[in-house]
């Protein structure tokens, strides 16, 4: 076992791995180029943005369906992302607006999906859970809780066999490791070595139940023994940190010694979905959280490091609010779909 | 006729047959499923193929029916072509969400922008002794759900050129096979052929009443049809192969010139395909043909015993189908 003290950044650690050495935020800050930390930042920003601009266009009454908002994780989907080649796969969950933006979706196309319109990216018929961008290795998400991780055994499957040295980031929440797909899966990719990295992004509640209620481990990532898998949980508010475990674990699955699952600890800030009225917690709780806002953080180190100015900064912020407001304005004028011969869209030619 | 097409393997070899020729011809197909490998699967279909594609193509996995099914999924939205192996139909209440929420929805979910081409292969089916838990037929679950196709050959010889089809095809399709038919022969060619979806077979002629079936009531209502035609009745035998897409209009057809249906299937009678098979009949023209009700024989509503004559009595046999064949011929006369 690699020695505690430089596991800055780890909370618990399962598996026999030799991490490299994960430095403190401070220090890693000054050893990625100045255009990486500026691109995490833009997609932190956009997703916060598109986040709160949804909640907007929902009181608005814009919205038809239900979304699931992220706001306070932005750090998971875009920390692991950022240590991806942009020919790589992800498959997420639900919750899944920031891992759409950090892949590189359009903010536009995305935006039409989310009102049900036509030019969206599933043409309205999918909607904010389902918001897949496959030409750019997005393969979407699933509705059902877990659902995605057998399917990501498959993709990583698919990968080993055609001998592609592309990887797969598969995305769930704290909830799914409950299901039994989670065992299935997490169990074949193990055995087989699949060339993909399991994040799980604990939010702390799976819908309104306290994780600490619905499994008897302090940490998911304990649960990576029973895989024969190495497994790290971390905090998952400081996006440097995801980076450089999330780039570990990718190191691995792409030189063959399979997966690994990280669990990156968050909290969701909003409720689970729009019918919450956040019975099952504590405002105080949810305001200890909310003063641990990953965005913040991260803008104040990379002040405080001297890596960027606050100008700079505040100029990827306007720019990131300005692309939100102009794509929800272009979405809302897109046309909307019509219901003739849908029958014809169930099978493919 | 070349000495080919002469030629009879059993409806196991033919589905073996499909498989092996369709990997052989396509580097992306692959079979995946539990003890399949050096087992050769519970019934021994891919008896024979580790020893020609190796560890990689036929996948031997856990006892993990979902953790099958999502393999299969994610590797079909990759452009592969996985044949997953369900080593008995019951066993897909297991694998359910990946069939039914993602295989199925993922496409028009997505806008078109997937697609997800695999074959779920099951043994369906009783007569075997193997209780309530090994012998169901579950087609009418995967016919209601939009997305996938679902075909139930009755022949070795329907059985590979479905096969070949289903393999080809770009969407999910439940191939259901029948334990039963497992043993029997037939004329198959070598060759590599492919038969396509949404095409019924008249498989015996006959102007008194038509016989709707499909997978092992095929050859029963075959068998009664036979007897029957000694007494006068004349039988038309309509052989479905794919329940979706449905040939309607053979159906309509066949309907039409007998004025007289009787369907039967294996699966317990409420809820069954053979409603939505009245229901088409009743909706189509042929039912100004009518000259009786439209009758349904099939399994009896109840779980499948265990014990030899029990069994037997769930399912319709051979002399039930007489019956209800004999006493259709005679109504509304």
């Amino acid at each position: 076992m690699t020695d505690s003290s430089v596991l800055v950044g780890a909370l618990n650690q399962v598996g026999e791995v030799d991490w490299n050495p994960i430095l403190d935020s401070s220090v890693f800050v000054k050893q990625l180029p100045v255009e990486k930390l500026a691109w995490m930042l833009e997609k932190m920003c956009l997703t916060r943005y598109f986040e709160e601009k949804a909640e907007e266009l929902y009181t608005r009454g814009l919205v038809h369906g239900t979304m699931h908002l992220s706001i306070g994780m932005e750090a998971s989907p875009v920390g692991s992302i950022a240590a991806l080649e942009p020919e790589d796969f992800i498959i997420h969950h639900h919750r899944g607006h920031g891992h759409t933006i950090a892949k590189g979706a359009n903010i536009v196309t995305m935006m039409g999906e989310f009102l049900g319109k036509e030019p969206g990216y599933c043409r309205g018929r999918g909607g904010s859970m389902h918001i897949a961008d496959v030409s750019d290795g997005n393969m979407g998400a699933t509705g059902i809780v877990g659902g995605g991780i057998p399917i990501a055994t498959g993709i990583g499957l698919a990968l080993q066999m055609r001998k592609s040295p592309q990887i797969l980031l598969s995305y769930f929440g704290d909830g799914s490791t409950n299901e039994g797909a989670f065992h299935e899966a997490l169990n074949m990719a193990s055995v087989w070595d699949l060339p993909i990295v399991f994040i799980c992004d604990n939010n702390k509640y799976g819908m309104s139940m306290d994780f600490r209620h619905s499994m008897n481990v302090e940490y998911i990532s304990t649960r990576a023994a029973s895989y024969g898998m190495p497994g790290i949980s971390i905090d998952g508010n400081d996006v440097l940190t995801v980076y450089q475990v999330v780039s570990q674990a990718i190191g691995r699955a792409r030189s063959g010694k399979g997966p690994t699952l990280v669990e990156n600890v968050s909290y969701r800030w909003r409720g689970h979905s729009k019918s919450d009225r956040n019975l099952y917690r504590t405002q105080d709780e949810i305001e200890d959280w909310m003063n641990r806002c990953p965005i913040k953080r991260f803008k104040q180190l990379l002040l405080t490091s001297q890596v960027m100015r606050e100008d700079e900064i505040e100029a990827i912020d306007r720019a990131a609010k300005q692309t939100i407001d102009d794509a929800a304005e272009a979405a809302i004028l897109m046309p909307e779909p019509t219901p003739e011969n849908m029958e014809d869209e169930v099978y493919a030619p | 006729m070349s000495e080919n097409t002469k030629r009879e393997i059993t409806y196991l070899e033919a589905v073996r047959e499909a498989m092996v020729q369709e990997m052989r011809r396509n580097p992306e197909v692959f079979l995946i499923g539990e003890d399949i490998g050096v087992y050769g699967g519970a019934f021994g279909v891919s008896k024979g193929m580790l020893e020609e594609f190796g560890p990689e193509r036929v996948r031997e996995t856990p006892i993990s029916e979902e953790g099958i099914a999502g393999a299969a999924v994610g590797a079909a939205l990759m452009g592969m072509r996985p044949i997953m192996e369900i080593m008995f139909m019951d066993f897909a209440t297991l694998a359910m969400d990946q069939l039914v929420n993602q295989a199925a929805k993922m496409r028009f979910m997505l806008g078109g922008a997937v697609s997800v081409p695999m074959v779920c292969r099951a043994p369906a089916g009783s007569g075997t002794g193997a209780a309530a838990q090994h012998s169901q037929c579950l087609e009418a679950w995967f016919v209601h759900t939009p997305g996938i196709k679902v075909v139930s050959p009755s022949n070795a010889y329907d059985a590979k050129g479905l096969l070949i089809s289903s393999i080809r095809d770009n969407n999910p399709v439940f191939f259901i096979e029948h334990k039963l038919l497992y043993r029997t022969k037939a004329s198959v060619p070598e060759e590599v052929y492919a038969i396509p979806f949404g095409k019924a077979k008249v498989v015996r002629e006959g102007s008194d009443l038509t016989l709707l079936s499909y997978s092992i009531m095929v050859p029963r209502a075959l068998e009664a049809a036979a007897k029957l035609a000694e007494e006068g009745i004349q039988v038309e035998v309509v052989d479905l192969c794919s329940l979706k897409p449905l040939d309607t209009e053979t159906i309509v057809q066949s309907v039409s010139k007998t004025g007289r249906v009787l369907i039967v299937h294996e699966a317990p009678v409420t809820g069954g395909f053979g409603g939505e098979l009245a229901a088409v009949i009743a909706e189509s023209e042929a039912f100004d043909y009518l000259d009786a009700p439209i009758r349904r024989l099939a399994g009896r509503n109840i779980p499948i015993p265990y014990n030899r004559t029990l069994e037997r009595a769930s399912v319709p046999q051979v002399e039930d189908i007489e019956k209800a064949a004999r006493a259709l011929a005679r109504e509304g006369r």
